[in-house]
């Protein structure tokens, strides 16, 4: 028998979905209010906050004290390039582990997420001080690899689970069809792993953008992506919330917009292989 | 042309070895299909001839050529799939193309192979949809025209009915069938269904195990069964297999009789027993007689006018020069 659900259940349902989805945007509508106030202010009580004039100007001081722009590009050219890079190296893998699977798979597999569960500060040191040996502290190569190289594991998991959903008749019928290796990539592969490299470069890029750990450890002042420039104004000088507040909206909108013109592959990419 | 040749052919997957030595030919322009129940073989042989599997030894000869070393995509052959594997980023107009795209047929050619081939399967007015937008049948139906504007040496049919509804399961079987006649091209086609087999085929390769059981026309096997395997496998429903004492009185360890040939009287007859279920098909009625002290079941097919239920005592009466007898072994006895 088919569950009933009256509408009474629906509509508890439906306030409780809007009460934590509001939960979860709370805290990005507060940075968002806050960075329209005075520095005097956002550090008063909610009501004051919220009743207080509004005004730019932590934005225009922003603006002077910090360079956004090079920050803005310093994390354009680490996500794009550390996702670009990772998807070089993982579509070949997750390509020859889908469909010429070997014993040992599923085991490298496992292998690969398995640096995923390590606390990322326990390598610190010795990472730092490669990158400090090789030259690569404060430069983009650096960051770029080391992005690359901690999301790759990610990378190569989602696209091999989107390219297990690639019937592999259809591949053979290409073969039977007269198409050689090269052909049978160009023509029936790619067309069809097209929605998933794109929902799995998404999702990196938006991992490589917002990554502070690795970012704010390995950079000084050149290649310092945007969560250097919002970590910049939570100083030991004192906090300064408007400012802080304003360099955040800065420093999201840009992702937050990729994001909401790209909602549909997202989710896509989020719930793979979740439902048949 | 498309003369099939394989020579002491096998397969093995690790330690398990899937198809013992085996010999066949199969002769241009002859219908074959391999029949068989599952895990028996038959749809790893027929990737074995489309080169999808590597055979571990022996040869397979296409038209005289060795092809055992030849990629599929060399052997000029054409492959059905029971998934019909169509291209879904493609529309049924790209998909009957894609063959002749990557064998550099020209354009013009192309649209007149696809106008074709279209026309004759019905496609013509889905030719700019996506296999997405296609019932079953209708996909089914593209398959085979990505198959047939290669102008292959042979088709290799996997299965291919058997993801759609009985009803377009017997229209489909019949296009195939004039399919082959207007073609006059070899087709190998792999089914576990033996009613398929006898209507399709010119020749039928039984197989168990890995190993051909019989080959025959569909008439040969009904009529002589090599064994007790083949006996049962081949005619629907199933030969009545009888052992023991009543086998014995007819000089063999097995005999069977199949459905139609034992006639059933409420009166008289050689066996007594009492009817189980009975099937009234309209054309034919099929009961299913108990305690004959034979088998566990002995089936029969009569009229469809007959008048007799469950419960109902009958006689049975096989016709003597219908029955096969069997030795120890199960081979049949001459």
């Amino acid at each position: 028998m088919a569950r009933t659900i009256s509408s009474r259940q629906t509509t508890v349902a439906t306030i409780a979905a809007w009460f934590l989805a509001f939960l979860m945007f709370f805290p990005i509508l507060w940075i968002v209010i806050l960075s329209f106030k005075t520095e005097g202010d956002a550090i008063g009580t909610p009501f004051h906050v919220l009743t207080s004039g509004w005004t730019t100007e932590a934005y225009s001081a922003v603006q002077e004290r910090s360079d956004y722009p090079k920050h803005f590009m310093n994390s354009v050219i680490i996500s794009l390039g550390s996702t670009f890079l990772g998807l070089l190296i993982a579509v070949p893998a997750a390509w020859a582990m889908a469909f010429v699977p070997g014993k040992r798979t599923k085991d490298v597999l496992m292998w690969m997420l398995s640096t995923k569960m390590l606390p990322p500060v326990g390598v610190l040191v010795p990472i730092y001080l490669i990158f400090r040996d090789w030259g690569l502290l404060d430069t983009l190569t650096g960051l770029t690899m080391v992005l690359m190289l901690i999301n790759l594991p990610i990378i190569v998991w989602m696209l091999y689970t989107y390219f297990k959903e690639i019937p592999g008749e259809i591949l053979e019928a290409a073969r039977m069809d007269g198409a050689s290796l090269k052909s049978e990539i160009l023509y029936v592969l790619t067309p069809m792993a097209v929605p998933g490299i794109a929902s799995t470069a998404l999702l990196n890029i938006i991992l490589a953008w917002n990554e502070a750990f690795w970012t704010l450890n390995l950079t000084a002042a050149k290649a310092a992506p945007l969560t250097a420039f919002i970590a910049s104004y939570s100083s030991p000088e004192g906090l300064f919330y408007a400012k802080l507040s304003a360099a955040s909206v800065m420093a999201i909108a840009p992702i937050l917009v990729m994001g909401w013109f790209s909602q549909k592959q997202l989710v896509r990419g989020l719930t793979f292989g979740a439902v048949k | 042309m498309g003369q099939i040749i394989l020579d002491q052919v096998t397969k093995s997957f690790g330690d398990v070895n899937v198809i013992p030595p085996l010999d066949l030919a199969i002769e241009d322009g002859e219908f074959t299909v391999f029949v068989g129940p599952s895990g028996c073989g038959k749809s790893t042989l027929l990737r074995l001839i489309a080169g999808l599997e590597d055979t571990t030894s022996g040869h397979i000869r296409i038209d005289g050529r060795d092809a055992t070393e030849l990629p599929p995509s060399k052997r000029g052959l054409a492959m059905v799939f029971q998934s019909y594997a169509l291209y879904p980023h493609m529309t049924v107009r790209k998909n009957i193309a894609f063959p002749m795209k990557m064998a550099g047929v020209d354009k013009a050619e192309q649209k007149k192979r696809i106008d074709n081939a279209a026309r004759a399967l019905n496609l013509t007015d889905y030719l700019d949809r996506r296999p997405g937008q296609l019932s079953g049948g209708q996909r089914q139906r593209v398959a085979i025209g990505r198959a047939i504007v290669r102008e292959p040496a042979a088709f290799l049919f996997d299965e291919p009915l058997s993801n759609l509804d009985a009803a377009l399961r017997v229209g489909m079987r019949l296009e195939i069938g004039e399919l082959h006649n207007r073609l006059k091209t070899t087709m190998i086609y792999v089914t576990h269904d033996q009613v398929e087999a006898m209507t399709m085929a010119d020749k039928i390769v039984v197989l168990r195990a890995g190993v051909i059981e019989q080959v025959g026309s569909p008439l040969e096997l009904y009529k002589k069964p090599r064994n007790v395997f083949v006996a049962s496998f081949i005619g629907s429903p199933k030969m009545n297999l009888i052992e023991g004492a009543t086998a014995a009185e007819h000089g063999a360890t097995t005999i069977g009789v199949r459905p139609e040939h034992i006639s059933v009287s409420p009166t008289e007859g050689m066996w007594k027993g009492r009817i189980g279920v009975a099937e009234h098909l309209g054309s034919d009625t099929f009961f299913h007689v108990h305690d004959t002290g034979l088998a566990d079941m002995i089936t029969i097919r009569a009229g469809g006018e007959i008048d007799l239920h469950h419960g109902d005592t009958v006689y049975l009466t096989p016709t003597p020069d219908k029955i096969h007898r069997f030795d120890q072994q199960g081979l049949r006895v001459a």
